[in-house]
C-alpha cells in the first residue's frame, strides 16, 4: 500500500538522512511477516545498526508504560507538544492489545495524541500485540531502533500493563512508569519487588487534588525506604491547563544524560536477539539454548558490535548444533 | 357538567406547547420560516443553529467549511439574533434554543436582542439546552473541558436564577442518550447523574462565588431545571420511564437537596421523540412511528409533556421540507384538539402493568446510578458511560440484524410499491443552497468592518479575565461582549484560550468482543487476506468535519474489530488533514469515512485530496451516512469506492465488502480456494 514499496537500502539509507517521512514505510516494512519482506527487514536493520552507523543511534528512547487508562496516551500528547517546543523529532510507537476473540484490536492511543497534520517531524504509529505478553508487539522493538535513527526521541507506549509486563524495560533508554492517583498498586509492587524501580515515576491526573498529592507522597516515602530516593518523581496533569510537563521533562533528560548509552543500548540488542529468538522457536528453542538465563549468559560473551539478526543467528546454531 | 365520580375532568387539560425543531441557511430566511410556522399554529420556537454556530466557529473559520447554515441557522452576532427574532413578540413566546458549549453566549444575544425590543430579561421565557455532559456522550458539539465547561453551565444557571427566572437554564437530555443506543434504564439513570453533576456543581459555585443569591436559592435552581427526553415506539414502555424519571427526581429534590416546595421538584419535560428509529426504508412508514410515539408522552397525564417536537417521515433521508414539517405539527393538533386525551386524569392511575413497569425501570436505573456514583459522579463517569452506550448500540443493531427486533419494511414485510412521496425533483428532501455559506462569510466580515475595534478588544480582554478568575460570574461579561458586537468566533476562542480543548471518549475500546455469531467466515476472511498481505488488515475510521453523528462510525469501527481487523478510529470533528495523516502514518489498507450532517460534498473530496497529498492515494475509500442517490454518484465518479446508507443497515455485509475491496485492490483473489 501506499506507493510502491520502498527498497530496504533506500530505507535504510533515508533513515541516515533523518528523512522522518520514511516512517510510515519502515513500519509496514517491519510489521510484515511475508518471507520476502522479512528479509528486506532484516538489510534495513542491518543497515541501520550501530555496526553499519559507527555509533549508537541518537534518539532518547523512552518507554512509558503503566495501568489502563491511567492516562499514558493522554501524557504523551502534552509531552510530544512540550518536545516540539523544543524542536526536536518524535516517533510514537503506540501499543494496543489483541481481542483474544477475534483477533482484531481497536487501536485507541492515537486518539488521545493530538497531532499537527502539516508537522513531518511527528509520526504516530499503533500497533496491536497480536496475543504477545510482555505489553510490546513484535515488530515493536526492532522500529524503535531503526527510528532512533532518524528522530531525536523515539517514545514507547505499552498496552496497559500489570507489573509482570515491563519488557520495553529492555528496550528503552529510560522508563517512566505512569500511576493512578489514589491506586496503591505500584506501591505495593514496589515494596514486595515484584517490580522493578523505574527510571522516573510519574502520578497522573495531579489536577485531582488530594488523592494525587497523596500518591506523591506516598510513592516518595516509599523510595525513600528502597534506597531509590534519586529515582525522579513527578506529578503531571495532562488535560488542561497542564502541569507538570516541563519537569518531567527534565527528568526524563537527566536520566538520559546519567546513562552509559552503549552498555544500555547493548543490552537491550542483546534482549531483543533473544526475543525475536523465542517468538520463532518458542519454549523447545530456548530450552535449546538453555533458557533464558543461559542464553542471557551466552549473548554477553558475544561481540559487542553484532546486530540483531547476527544474534539471532547466533542463537539459532547454538540450538541447531 | 362532570359529578365527582366522573372521570373526566371538569375542564380539559390546556395543550402542551408546540414546536418544530427549525431553522437552516441565515437569520433572515429563518425568521421567515419561524413566522409561517407560528402562523400555523405553532405555539412555540425551536432553533435548530447551524454546527459553527453551535461548536463556537465564525463563518469564515477553516474548521466551518461545508458546514454555516446547513443542519441549522448561522448566528455569528447580535446582528444575526436581531434578524432572527424579528417581529417575533418575545414577550409572549416560549423559545427553546438547542445549544450547548456555546449556550452562554447564544442566551446572551437573546437577552441583548430582547432589551432591544424593549423586552426585560425577566419576562423572557424559554429554554438553553446547555447540557455538555450529554454532548461528551452522544451529541458532539462541546468546546472546552469538563471543569471549565460544568463553570459556565453554572454560571448561566446561577445568573438566570436572579436575573431571567421563567427562562430554563439547562435542559438536561436523554434524548441524546436514546439515540446513540441506551436502553430505556440507562437514559433515565444517566441523565438523572448528569443533573446530579449539574446541581452539585453549581451549589458548589453558589458558596464559593461572590455575590447574593437569596435563601431558597437551591430550591429555585432544582425547581428551574427541566428534562428533554426521548420516547420510542415501544410506548407503553416509554410512558413508565417517564413516570420512573418523575419518581427519582422528586426523590432526588427531597433527599439529595432538601428541596421543600412540591411544585420546584416537578419533573417538567420537553420531547422531541425516537428517530433512530426511523427508517430510510419504506420511509412512509415512519409517519405511524412518530404518532405512537406521540402517545408514550401525552396518555399519561401525570407524566405528560409540556413541549413537543416531532421529526418528519423523511427524517432518515435529509433535512425536513417545510411542507413535511407541517405534517408533523398537524399530528399534534390532532392530538391536542381532535382526540379526547386532554380531557381525563391520568388514565394510568391504579394501573398494576404500570406500576410494575416503573418499579422494574426505577430499580434497574437505582443500580446503574450507584455504578455512576461509585466511579466518583457523571463528570469522572464519561468514559464508563459512553462505552456502555455504545455496548447497547451494538446490542440493538445485532438485534436488528438477526430478526429478534422487527422493523417493518427494513428487515421484514420489504416487499413495497415505488413511493411517490420521494419521486420529486428535490428526493423529498430540503437542500441548502450552497451560497449561504459564501453569503454569511462575507456577512461576518462586514460585520466585523462595522463595530467599534476598541469596544471589541476591551469586551474580549474582560471576558478572558473573568474567565481566569474562578470566583466571578462569566454571564455579565458575557452579556457585555454580545452588546460590544464580539462575533460567536471570537467569544469561543477567547474562552478556549483560557480553558484549552477537549477531545470526548469513543467509547469503542472498551465493547467486549462480539460472540461469533454470523463472524466465522468473516474472520477466516480476514486471516487469509491478511496473510497474504503480510500484516494484518487494518482500517481507518474516519469523522471528517464538525459533525456529530458518530454511531455509524462506532458501530462500524467495533464490528471491524470483531471480524478481526485492527482499526484506528479516533472520534468526531476531524479535518480532511489530519485524517489523512493518520491514514498513511499507520499505513492503513483501507479507509471508511463517515457523514450525516450533509457535509459530504464538500468534505468526501477534500479527504481524498488530502490523502493524495500524503501519498496515501492508492489507500481505498468507502463512505456511509446521510448521502442521496445524486451525491452517492459523484462521490463514486470522484474516486469513491463504494456509498453505504441508513437502509445498508447488514453490518456483516458491509464489512464482508470492505473486505473484498482490500484483496481486490491488492491483487489477492477473493474467495477461498483449496
Ligand atoms: C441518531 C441521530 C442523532 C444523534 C447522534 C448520536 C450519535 N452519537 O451518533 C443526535 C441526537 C445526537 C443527533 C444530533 C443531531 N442531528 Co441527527 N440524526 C440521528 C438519526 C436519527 C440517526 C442516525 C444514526 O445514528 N443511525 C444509526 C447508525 C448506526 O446509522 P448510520 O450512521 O446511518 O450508519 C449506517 C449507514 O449509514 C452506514 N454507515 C454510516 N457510516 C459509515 C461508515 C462506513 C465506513 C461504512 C462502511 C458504513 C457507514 O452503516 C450504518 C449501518 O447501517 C438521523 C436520521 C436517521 N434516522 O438516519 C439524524 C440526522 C442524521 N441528524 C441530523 C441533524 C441535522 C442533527 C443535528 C445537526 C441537528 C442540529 N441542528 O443540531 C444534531 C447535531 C449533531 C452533530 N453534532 O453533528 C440530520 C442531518 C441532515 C442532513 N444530512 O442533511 C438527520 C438526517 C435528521 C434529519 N432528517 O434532519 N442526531
Ligand atoms: N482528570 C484527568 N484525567 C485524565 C488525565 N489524563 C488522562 N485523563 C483521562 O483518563 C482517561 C484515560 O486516558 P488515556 O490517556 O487514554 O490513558 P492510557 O493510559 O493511555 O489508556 P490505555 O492506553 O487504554 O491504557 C481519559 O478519560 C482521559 O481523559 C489528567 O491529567 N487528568
Ligand atoms: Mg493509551
Amino acid at each position: 500500500m501506499n506507493g510502491p514499496p520502498i527498497g530496504s537500502a533506500e530505507l535504510a539509507a533515508r533513515l541516515r538522512e533523518r528523512d522522518t517521512t520514511v516512517a510510515p514505510a519502515v513500519l509496514n516494512l517491519l510489521e510484515s511477516r511475508s518471507p520476502a519482506m522479512r528479509a528486506q527487514a532484516e538489510a534495513m536493520v542491518r543497515a541501520t545498526s550501530p555496526a553499519a552507523l559507527g555509533a549508537e543511534a541518537g534518539a532518547h528512547l523512552i518507554g512509558i508504560t503503566g495501568p489502563p487508562g491511567v492516562g499514558k496516551s493522554s501524557l504523551l500528547s502534552q509531552l510530544l507538544a512540550a518536545w516540539r517546543q523544543r524542536d526536536r523529532s518524535v516517533a510514537v510507537l503506540a501499543v494496543d492489545p489483541t481481542s483474544r476473540r477475534s483477533g482484531g484490536a481497536l487501536l485507541g492511543d492515537r486518539a488521545r495524541i493530538d497531532v499537527d497534520p502539516a508537522d513531518r517531524a511527528v509520526f504516530v504509529r499503533s500497533t496491536a500485540t497480536s496475543g504477545r505478553l510482555g505489553g510490546l508487539a513484535a515488530p515493536t522493538r526492532a522500529a524503535a531502533s531503526a527510528l532512533a535513527v532518524a528522530f531525536d526521541v523515539v517514545v514507547i507506549e505499552t498496552v496497559g500493563v500489570g507489573q509482570s509486563e515491563t519488557e520495553v524495560a529492555d528496550v528503552a533508554d529510560t522508563v517512566a512508569v505512569v500511576v493512578q492517583p489514589g491506586s496503591g498498586d505500584v506501591l505495593q509492587f514496589l515494596k514486595a519487588g515484584i517490580m522493578e524501580i523505574p527510571d522516573v515515576l510519574v502520578v497522573a491526573k495531579a489536577d485531582l487534588g488530594a488523592a494525587a498529592r497523596r500518591s506523591l507522597a506516598d510513592l516518595g516515602a516509599t523510595l525513600h525506604s528502597l534506597h531509590a530516593a534519586d529515582t525522579a518523581l513527578v506529578a503531571v496533569s495532562s488535560i488542561p491547563p497542564p502541569t507538570g510537563i516541563d519537569e518531567l521533562i527534565a527528568a526524563l533528560d537527566a536520566h538520559r544524560a546519567s546513562l552509559d548509552i552503549s552498555a544500555r543500548r547493548l543490552h537491550a540488542r542483546r534482549m531483543q536477539a533473544l526475543a525475536d529468538f523465542a517468538s520463532e522457536h518458542g519454549e523447545r528453542g530456548l530450552r535449546a539454548v538453555g533458557g533464558h538465563r543461559g542464553a542471557e549468559r551466552y549473548l554477553a560473551e558475544q561481540d559487542r558490535g553484532l546486530d540483531v539478526p547476527a544474534l539471532v543467528r547466533l542463537l539459532e546454531e547454538r540450538a541447531g548444533g | 357538567m362532570s359529578s365527582p365520580k366522573s372521570p373526566r375532568l371538569p375542564e380539559p387539560d390546556r395543550p402542551w406547547l408546540m414546536r418544530t425543531y427549525a431553522g437552516h441557511s441565515d437569520a433572515r430566511r429563518s425568521n421567515e420560516l419561524y413566522r409561517r410556522n407560528l402562523e400555523k399554529g405553532q405555539t412555540g420556537l425551536s432553533v435548530a443553529f447551524d454546527l459553527p454556530t453551535q461548536t463556537g466557529y465564525d463563518p469564515d473559520h477553516e474548521l466551518a467549511r461545508g458546514e454555516v447554515g446547513k443542519v441549522g441557522v448561522s448566528i455569528a452576532h447580535l446582528g444575526d439574533m436581531r434578524s432572527l427574532l424579528h417581529g417575533i413578540p418575545l414577550e409572549k413566546m416560549n423559545t427553546s434554543m438547542t445549544i450547548n458549549a456555546t449556550a452562554a453566549w447564544l442566551l446572551a444575544l437573546y437577552v441583548v436582542a430582547a432589551q432591544e425590543q424593549g423586552v426585560a430579561q425577566d419576562k423572557l421565557q424559554g429554554t438553553t439546552q446547555n447540557d455538555i455532559l450529554k454532548e461528551y456522550l452522544s451529541r458532539g458539539t462541546y468546546s472546552f473541558p469538563p471543569g471549565p465547561s460544568m463553570r459556565l453551565i453554572a454560571d448561566t444557571i446561577a445568573h438566570a436564577v436572579t436575573h431571567i427566572p421563567k427562562w430554563n437554564p439547562i435542559n438536561i437530555c436523554s434524548y441524546h442518550l436514546q439515540e446513540a443506543g441506551a436502553t430505556p434504564v440507562q437514559e433515565i439513570a444517566y441523565s438523572i447523574c448528569n443533573a446530579i453533576a449539574v446541581l452539585d456543581a453549581v451549589r458548589e459555585r453558589l458558596s464559593t462565588s461572590r455575590g447574593d443569591h437569596g435563601e431558597d436559592v437551591m430550591d429555585r435552581v432544582f425547581g428551574r431545571i427541566s428534562f428533554f427526553v426521548n420516547a420510542g415506539v415501544r410506548f407503553v414502555e416509554e410512558h413508565a420511564k417517564l413516570r420512573a424519571m418523575a419518581q427519582l427526581w422528586d426523590e432526588l429534590g427531597r433527599e439529595r437537596y432538601g428541596v421543600g416546595e412540591e411544585r420546584h421538584r416537578r419533573f417538567r419535560y420537553g420531547v422531541q421523540v425516537n428517530s433512530l428509529g426511523l427508517t430510510e426504508s419504506q420511509p412512509e412508514n415512519n409517519v405511524y412511528r412518530i404518532a405512537l410515539e406521540a402517545l408514550a408522552v401525552t396518555l399519561g397525564r401525570s407524566a405528560r409533556a409540556r413541549a413537543i417536537q416531532l421529526p418528519a417521515w423523511n427524517e432518515a433521508l435529509g433535512l425536513p421540507r417545510p411542507w413535511d414539517q407541517q405534517w408533523s405539527l398537524r399530528l399534534q393538533q390532532i392530538l391536542a384538539y381532535e382526540t379526547d386525551l386532554l380531557e381525563y386524569s391520568d388514565i394510568f392511575d391504579g394501573s398494576r402493568v404500570m406500576d410494575g413497569l416503573v418499579a422494574q425501570l426505577v430499580e434497574g436505573a437505582r443500580e446503574e446510578m450507584s455504578r455512576v456514583a461509585e466511579l466518583g459522579g457523571a463528570v469522572e463517569a464519561v468514559d464508563y458511560m459512553k462505552g456502555a452506550l455504545v455496548a447497547s448500540h451494538r446490542e440493538r443493531l445485532r438485534k436488528i440484524e438477526n430478526g429478534e427486533q422487527v422493523v417493518v419494511g427494513m428487515n421484514r414485510f420489504t416487499q413495497s410499491e415505488p413511493s411517490p412521496l420521494v419521486a420529486g425533483a428535490d428526493g423529498g428532501i430540503l437542500v441548502v443552497d450552497p451560497a449561504v455559506e459564501r453569503e454569511c462569510r462575507a456577512a461576518v466580515r462586514r460585520w466585523r468592518d462595522q463595530r467599534d475595534p476598541d469596544a471589541v478588544a476591551r469586551a474580549l480582554e474582560e471576558l478572558a479575565r473573568v474567565a481566569r478568575d474562578e470566583h466571578e460570574n462569566l454571564m455579565p461579561a458575557t452579556i457585555a461582549a454580545a452588546r460590544a458586537g464580539v462575533t460567536t468566533g471570537e467569544w469561543a476562542q477567547a474562552l478556549r484560550e483560557v480553558f484549552g480543548e477537549y477531545r470526548a471518549p469513543t467509547g469503542v475500546g472498551e465493547a467486549a468482543a462480539l460472540p461469533a455469531e454470523g463472524l466465522v467466515e468473516l474472520r477466516e476472511e480476514v486471516e487469509r487476506i491478511s496473510e497474504a498481505l503480510g500484516r494484518r488488515m487494518k482500517l481507518l475510521v474516519g469523522k471528517p468535519g464538525l459533525d456529530g453523528h458518530s454511531n455509524g462510525a462506532e458501530q462500524i469501527a467495533v464490528r471491524a474489530r470483531d471480524a478481526g481487523m485492527d482499526v484506528i478510529y479516533e472520534g468526531i470533528r476531524l479535518t480532511p488533514s489530519q485524517i489523512a495523516t493518520s491514514a498513511a502514518q499507520e499505513g492503513v489498507h483501507v479507509v471508511g469515512l463517515s457523514i450525516l450532517s450533509g457535509s459530504h460534498r464538500e468534505l468526501i473530496p477534500a479527504v481524498l485530496e488530502a490523502l493524495r497529498a500524503s501519498g496515501a492515494d492508492q489507500v481505498p475509500v468507502v463512505v456511509g451516512g446521510i448521502i442521496p442517490d445524486a451525491d452517492a454518484a459523484s462521490l463514486r465518479a470522484a474516486g469513491v469506492a463504494a456509498v453505504y446508507t441508513p437502509k445498508d443497515w447488514d453490518l456483516n455485509r458491509m464489512i464482508a465488502d470492505i473486505i473484498a475491496l482490500v484483496a481486490q485492490r491488492n491483487g489477492i483473489a477473493a474467495t477461498v480456494s483449496g
